[in-house]
């Protein structure tokens, strides 16, 4: 062999190398993103797959020995405050959010930083309900984080530099981002938060590679539009509906699922007469357009602040329907037909007081002793919902939804309160009841072919954990006190805790490395990983 | 201080918070900041200080002319910017739910607060000596109560509690202890504190405990029994456990503590919690 034939074996040897490499930890494309379940040992986007299920094929960790797991790693971030964020997690790399929007990246295997990155944030953001984030999403060789002062930005997935950085609106307004943006194609989809402040919200999308905003959807219709006609006067300029959960995606009609908040003010209606669309709707979307191809509102003129955001789960049954169902803060469980919007059921899933009917279509609507007063009177559910962002799960093998409730009811109160841009924009406030029973929190196993609730396991307090399926027939949540608890799905019986010594406001994931399956959860401002001994 | 002055400082000493030590509220005595005040204090305050701000079973009537922590409006100021460690008042923007608010929103809810003042100092009507008398004697409170480094664990420690609860909801309290529990333990990221609730237990060796639950989770609690003797145990080793919002308190029904003993009572905890 000569010299040159030598040096050219090795370089395709090399090649070969890299080639190899590149498939280990190659970019996540669009069809990976699609084809998420060919892949369990991954976790993708910030409800696993597109579907919003949150359910993980693998079956490592199961029923008969789910009570020998153990702590693998914690990783502290140094943050204040309780993490809401879901990891992603990529070919052994696991990355994540933590509050004040940082993001770092993990060695998956040893909870070892690869990485961290924090924005600089200016000193008068008013961010509401805590300076959170709730995850990142990753398409081809970047991630991307939206900020609590409305910039979308794209990171270098392998070393957290910034390749680019927009700002998609006015922070000083109101307007944030605490959500985990959704790669569809080549497009990074985000939704605004700031319904405390009088927004008027918005879902984007915005080129992935060089940050250039294809679309927009306003979730407040302007003058010409449809729907305008639903808001009183001028009221649409402050009408809020903001977008701040992340929604879910049908590879096979190309429609985004995507939820929207509050009409402003939360918890006053006079001076917004009207439906107010599309706020508390579920919006289906044309990815590529942005463009309105059907839309369903839960709470029509909302006045208790029941956003409608939380995760919109795609359910295909085996008679062929192609379902999606959504656990509303409102109180009632609703399946709706993805392809047409058409309201399949509604039945409510804890303690509620404000509807005692239903509309023609079969939703609920309120009954006339439901507005808030001046002087401030109950209504079940209260302000923070049955639930809120705390993200459910579908398990296809029991075929339950299951999702974290919570009974609690409140003394709604309104008043009138001028607008001012940047200003808090309540119409006044809702209080816990004294009088009322003690706050009671769940998990709840739901049929989505019934609404029937199937089983229930009761928190010692309420809790904001979110939920996963395994195929391992397991449950896994967290709560208030700070357990990670495993329980049966088909049962509810615990199975396993482990004390994290943090209160639990993000939902659990799993993934695998080196074919070993690995259960995390962000608990008080940590990261923590289980696995098998 | 003078705004200017503040101004100036800010350029010598780059201290931004010496302006909020301005003593004088920029908006007092507006009757527009005032109405804008109400409403923050509605959404803001409103939770624990009672709608109108006459206090309510967490925070105390703020239309009282003494208060204990703040007398300026400088000071009412820093309170509400940054709260007060060690007790429930949380700083601006960190209660985790609502919005932080501007200077001038807070500035807005002290002219609010100004304008619903009392202006006469409030005059208890009962005997704090003879209240002190009675809660060390015979109404028996500090067998469960302690106060100022006297008394028993059992209940809640009730030192501060005449600075920071009004009259009418401690007389509550003493008239119907189960109405509503009073807070315990509070961990630093738990939504809920812990409540005085009352915890009954069959242990494995058949073992009956009665006592006040210190802390629980789904799968252990932390309790206290009458003796004060502290038990911690794992609730699936336990042969039963049953929780219960009835009170360990006994009633004082006004057969058993008078009107005017229990505004005596009263009065002796106001002026121990007013110190």
């Amino acid at each position: 062999m000569t010299a040159r034939r030598i040096l050219t074996t090795l370089w395709m040897g090399c090649l070969a190398c890299a080639l190899l490499a590149s498939e280990t930890h190659g970019q996540v494309t669009f069809d990976r993103l699609v084809n998420s379940q060919k892949e369990p040992q991954n976790w993708l986007t910030y409800s696993g797959d597109y579907s919003g299920r949150r359910f993980s094929s693998l079956d490592q960790i199961k029923v008969t020995n789910a009570h020998t797991l153990v702590a693998k790693w914690v990783y502290q971030t140094g943050a204040t405050g309780n993490l809401e964020t879901t990891p992603l997690v990529v070919d052994g790399i696991l990355y994540a959010t933590a509050q004040d929007d940082r993001a770092f990246a993990l060695d998956a295997r040893t909870g070892r930083p690869i990485w961290m990155y924090q924005h600089q944030l200016p000193g008068d953001i008013r961010p509401c309900c805590g300076r959170v984030n709730r995850g990142l999403a990753i398409l081809g060789d970047k991630v991307f984080l939206g900020t609590l002062d409305a910039h979308v930005i794209a990171l270098d997935a392998k070393t957290g530099n910034v390749i680019w950085d927009v700002v998609a609106a006015e922070y000083q307004k109101g307007y944030s981002f605490t959500v985990a943006p959704l790669a569809v194609k080549d497009l990074m989809v985000i939704g605004v938060s700031g319904g405390e402040y009088g927004v008027r919200g918005f879902v984007d999308a915005y080129d992935a590679a060089t940050g250039a905003r294809k679309w927009r959807f306003y979730t407040v219709p302007g003058p010409g539009e449809p729907g305008h006609d639903t808001w009183e006067g001028g009221s649409w300029k402050t009408g809020g509906a903001p977008a701040w959960n992340t929604g879910t995606y049908d590879a096979v009609t190309n429609q985004i699922f995507w939820p929207t908040g509050n009409p402003a003010p939360s918890n006053r209606g006079e001076g917004r007469a009207g439906d107010n669309l599309y706020s508390n709707t579920l919006l289906a979307l044309n990815a590529d357009t942005g463009k309105l191809n059907w839309f369903f509102q839960f709470t029509k003129h909302d006045e208790h602040d029941w956003d409608a955001t939380q995760v919109p789960v795609m359910i295909d049954l085996s008679d062929g329907k192609r379902l999606i169902a959504q656990a509303n803060r409102n109180g009632f469980f609703y399946v709706i037909d993805r392809t047409t919007g058409k309201l399949i059921l509604a039945n409510a899933y804890g303690k509620t007081t404000w509807s005692d009917a239903k509309d023609e279509e079969g939703r609920p609507v309120a009954n006339q002793h439901a507005s808030p007063t001046l002087e401030g009177h109950t209504i079940c559910p209260g302000a923070l919902g049955t639930t809120n962002f705390m993200a459910p799960t579908f398990d296809p093998q029991t075929a339950l939804f299951y999702v974290t409730a919570r009974d609690q009811c409140d003394i709604f109160s309104t008043a009138l309160q001028p607008y001012e841009a940047g200003h808090a924009y309540y119409g006044s406030a809702y209080f816990p009841s004294d009088e009322a029973e003690p706050y009671r929190g769940f998990l709840k196993a739901i049929d989505p072919a019934t609404g029937e609730i199937k089983w229930k396991f009761e928190h010692t307090s309420p809790t904001w954990s979110g939920v996963l399926s395994t195929a391992g027939s397991l449950v896994f949540t967290g709560d208030a006190e700070g357990n990670f608890i495993a329980l049966n799905a088909a049962s509810g019986k615990t199975l396993w805790h482990f004390q994290m010594g943090g209160a639990v406001y993000a939902a659990p994931m799993a993934f695998a490395v080196d074919g070993k399956e690995f259960v995390a959860i962000a608990a008080g401002s940590a990261v923590y990983a289980f696995g098998l001994p | 201080m003078s705004r200017r002055w503040c101004a100036g400082m800010i350029v010598l000493l780059v201290v931004g918070d010496v302006c909020r030590a301005d003593d004088r509220n920029p908006l007092a005595g507006d009757p527009k900041a005032a109405k804008a005040g109400e409403y923050e204090f509605r959404i803001n305050c409103a939770l624990c200080h009672g709608l109108g701000a006459h206090g309510g079973g967490r925070g105390p009537d703020l239309t009282r002319a003494q208060k204990k922590h703040v007398h300026s409006d400088a000071e009412m100021f820093q309170v509400i910017s940054n709260g007060i460690p060690g007790t429930a008042m949380p700083a601006n923007g960190t209660n985790g739910q609502g919005v932080g608010m501007t200077d001038e929103e807070i500035w807005q809810i002290i002219a609010y607060i100004r304008s619903v003042e009392v202006k006469a100092p409030s005059k208890s009507a009962g005997s704090a000596a003879h209240g002190k008398e009675l809660f060390y004697g015979d109404a028996n409170c500090s067998l469960c109560h302690m106060v100022e480094g006297k008394g028993g664990r059992v209940g809640p420690e009730l030192t501060s509690v005449g600075g920071s609860r009004t009259p009418e909801s401690i007389v509550d309290s003493v008239r119907n202890p189960s109405r509503r529990l009073a807070w315990g333990l509070k961990e630093a990221t738990k939504e809920f504190p812990q409540e005085y609730e009352t915890i009954t237990v069959v242990t494995a060796d058949g073992m009956q405990i009665k006592g006040v639950a210190l802390n629980e989770d789904s799968f252990s609690v932390q309790m206290m029994d009458a003796n004060e003797k502290i038990y911690l145990l794992e609730k699936d080793k336990l042969r039963s456990f049953k929780k219960s919002r009835q009170s360990l308190m006994p009633i004082y029904s006004p057969d058993v503590l008078s009107d005017k003993d229990l505004e005596d009572i009263v009065a002796f905890l106001i002026s121990v919690g007013a110190k």
